[in-house]
């Protein structure tokens, strides 16, 4: 900051004349600054901030049918609020996204880091298989889901069929409260994978040779360098893959819708389908947008936390 | 320099002149030869051209005819009432007349000298709201039995018309060997699932005001017990009408409850014998009580006086008794007047027993009016509850009712 002074002490000193002229040059420079955000910062105001303003007053507000032709919402404070709360399946969809969540990152991420780790060893078709792998991730949602329902049907299913050879009666996958879940999670589980190996691997990739050679050298192979070596390598992948996940997962509605319509007895309805059943099925906009900010607010901890942990390792 | 210049002034005042003029085409274009032209909205298929091109004959008046997805209407008609863009005529299923009606969007028909007419009192019930007719629907429908003759000749049964003998003839037609279940229904958890089983409901007593009645306590039993025989697949819970349509095809079914939107599917089958008849009561004292299906034609307020008074004028035409009956032969539906279904029974005996139960038909918001898909979620939440074995169907009445 001193070399700063220095320059413009000089000018003082010498000719005043050029003063007004960087500070011209400073402004310009400061204006070309802002020009570069601007967009950005018109993007983000439009696409992201205006939509939550008008997510929470409408939460806020009794919107529904009539507020389309009319365009008037009247204002219930928390009104809406206070009865998704008190509703009994508040606790039900709490519940079913929770486990919904961390049913499927858990198995995405293991599967996905073992497969990641077995096709590190390069084999005759590692490539070709690797870009199969891809497929469930290619496929619309909404295709997939109407195709697995097939698939899981109790009576005619292709699923329940092949278990048939083993002896196993027909599962009620889809149409079981308690096996609805199950069989959903399965099938986000199934789509997941591919965005977890896919990611895991390259990051496997950026971990040096050397360092396993230098490892096996002092005895450590197999799970001891995986531990020691690979594992504190991908952690800054590791933690991407999973907050990406979460949050991702925290909001899949057209597999859920696809598959169950929100589940027997609502037995697979989450904060998503349940925000959709309200807005789109019941036409009340205000509850709808209450649960959403639910959503919203359950994934903005999961982003905070995302910060945290990075913030550490920066630090580190 | 000056050149590039002079080319990018003369290349940005092409491009706006260009504008301007696709602007202006824009607006002018669409109203060819004579007369007005109306832009109708709704959710059938191309198959249903003909009917208006009748009526825009008759009106003098061209249409531009717009085809919705089903499941996307109400959505598309919200987006367009916000946008004060709605279609001249407005097609919409029976059940959200009311709801639409109440947001202000709908202009009263008697306002173009519309009444029901000889319409079955159904009609009226679903398109009124506060008094006044907003939608009337030219062709109705409802559900029955549907059987297959041939499985029913083969296991000596005949078509039940209480429910022990419903009871009685789906455990007979169950064969676990075939995969032959002896009755399917869809209960789904949308307002089809509630559709279906609105039939039992009602007949035995059962009102949307209040589901937690012994008489809907005695209805969802029923359904249950069927299920629970093993006469019924447990994966009701997951099908939709067009599911129980095609595994009753698949003769996985031997009787199933659908609708005559069916009927082509149905004839196009190979190898199918099959018949309806009304859905069995209780007690052979009961009368059927089927809910009233089919889509009205509204007219939306659109601010332009004269296009309304011709839309008035193209409604009217559709529900004239004359172009029911054209109505009815493209969609397999029942006409509206009592007098012309009953004629129109005599020459198509595959909807004979639908012209049966439309004369006794409810309509679903004949009491809740906009307030009646509340209640449908309530009716299918508990069917759900119960199917599933989660409640009992009186536990899951109350559970219903009282929840959200």
């Amino acid at each position: 900051m001193t070399t700063a002074t220095l320059p413009a002490a000089r000018l003082r000193g010498g000719t005043g004349s050029r003063r007004p002229g960087r500070g011209r040059i400073r402004f310009v420079r400061g204006l070309a600054r802002w020009l570069f955000v601007v967009p950005a910062v018109v993007f983000v105001a439009v696409f992201f901030g205006y939509p939550l303003v008008k997510n929470v007053t409408m939460s806020l507000q009794h919107y529904t049918t009539t507020t389309f032709y009319t365009g008037e919402a009247p204002w219930v404070g928390f009104a809406n609020y206070a009865s998704i709360f008190a509703s009994s399946l508040f606790s039900t969809t709490i519940i079913n996204t929770g486990l919904f969540t961390i049913g499927s990152i858990v198995l995405q991420f293991i599967i996905g880091l073992l497969l990641a780790l077995f096709f590190k060893r390069h084999f005759p078709l590692s490539g070709f298989l690797r870009s199969l792998l891809l497929l469930p991730w290619l496929l619309p949602i909404i295709a997939s889901s109407a195709v697995w329902k097939w698939i899981l049907d109790q009576d005619s299913g292709a699923l329940n069929q092949f278990l048939g050879l083993f002896g196993v009666p027909p599962t009620p996958w889809l149409v079981s409260p308690s096996l609805a879940l199950v069989a959903v999670i399965g099938v986000n589980i199934w789509l997941g994978i591919p965005f977890n190996t896919t990611i895991l691997y390259s990051g496997l990739q950026a971990v040096p040779e050397e360092l396993y050679e230098a490892a096996s050298l002092d005895g450590a192979t197999g799970w001891r360098a995986f531990w020691y070596i690979t594992w504190p390598s991908i952690r800054s992948v590791v933690s991407v893959v999973v907050v990406l996940g979460v949050v991702y997962t925290l909001k899949v509605l057209d597999l859920i819708l696809g598959l169950t319509g929100g589940g027997p007895a609502n037995s697979t309805q989450t904060l998503a389908t349940w925000t959709y059943q309200k807005s789109f099925v019941l036409f009340d906009f205000g509850q709808g947008a209450a649960v959403s900010n639910v959503l919203i607010a359950v994934s903005l901890v999961f982003a905070v936390v995302y910060l945290y942990l990075n913030r550490r390792e920066v630090d580190e | 320099m000056k050149k590039s210049r002079i080319a990018a002034v003369l290349a940005g005042v092409a491009t706006v002149a260009l504008a301007i003029t696709g602007c202006s085409a824009g607006g002018s274009g669409g109203s060819g030869g004579g007369g007005k032209a109306l832009t109708i909205e709704d959710y059938y298929t191309k198959t249903y051209d003909p009917n208006y091109q009748i009526c825009a004959k008759e009106v003098g008046v061209k249409v531009t005819i717009n085809h919705v997805a089903g499941a996307g209407l109400i959505a598309k008609v919200l987006q367009q009432a916000s946008s004060k863009t709605l279609p001249d005529v407005l097609m919409l299923d029976n059940p959200d007349v009311q709801q639409i009606a109440a947001t202000g969007a709908l202009s009263p028909l008697s306002n173009y000298g519309l009444d029901a007419g000889g319409d079955v009192k159904a009609v009226t019930a679903a398109g009124t709201y506060k008094g006044k007719l907003y939608g009337l629907a030219p062709v109705i429908n409802s559900i029955a039995l549907y059987y297959n003759t041939d499985l029913l000749q083969a296991a000596g049964v005949q078509p039940p018309k209480t429910w022990d003998e419903l009871q009685a003839a789906a455990q007979k037609l169950t064969d676990p060997s075939k995969g032959q279940y002896g009755f399917a229904m869809s209960n789904i958890n949308t307002y089809e699932g509630a559709w279906q089983f609105l039939p039992f409901f009602w007949t035995n007593g059962g009102d949307e005001k209040d589901i937690d009645s012994a008489g809907a306590a005695q209805a969802l039993q029923f359904v249950v017990d069927l299920q629970n025989d093993g006469s019924m697949s447990k994966s009701s819970v997951s099908w939709a009408q067009a599911d129980v349509n095609n595994q009753f095809i698949a003769g996985k079914a031997a009787m199933m409850i659908n609708g005559p939107w069916q009927l082509p599917a149905l004839n196009a089958a190979k190898n199918l014998k099959f018949d309806s008849v009304p859905i069995p009561v209780r007690d052979a004292s009961q009368k059927i009580t089927s809910p009233l299906g089919g889509e009205a034609f509204t007219v939306p307020v659109t601010g332009d006086k004269d296009k309304m008074a011709l839309a008035g004028k193209f409604v009217g035409c559709l529900n004239k008794t004359s172009t029911q009956t054209k109505i009815a032969g493209t969609t397999g539906n029942v006409p509206s007047d009592s007098a012309t279904a009953d004629a129109w029974a005599k020459d198509h005996p595959q909807v004979a027993s639908f012209v049966t139960v439309v004369k006794t038909a409810r309509a679903r918001t004949g009491e809740l009016g906009a307030d009646w898909p509340k209640a449908a979620t309530k009716i299918y939440t508990a069917v759900q509850l119960a199917l599933t074995g989660k409640a009992q169907p009186a536990a899951a009445l109350k559970q219903a009712q009282a929840g959200d």
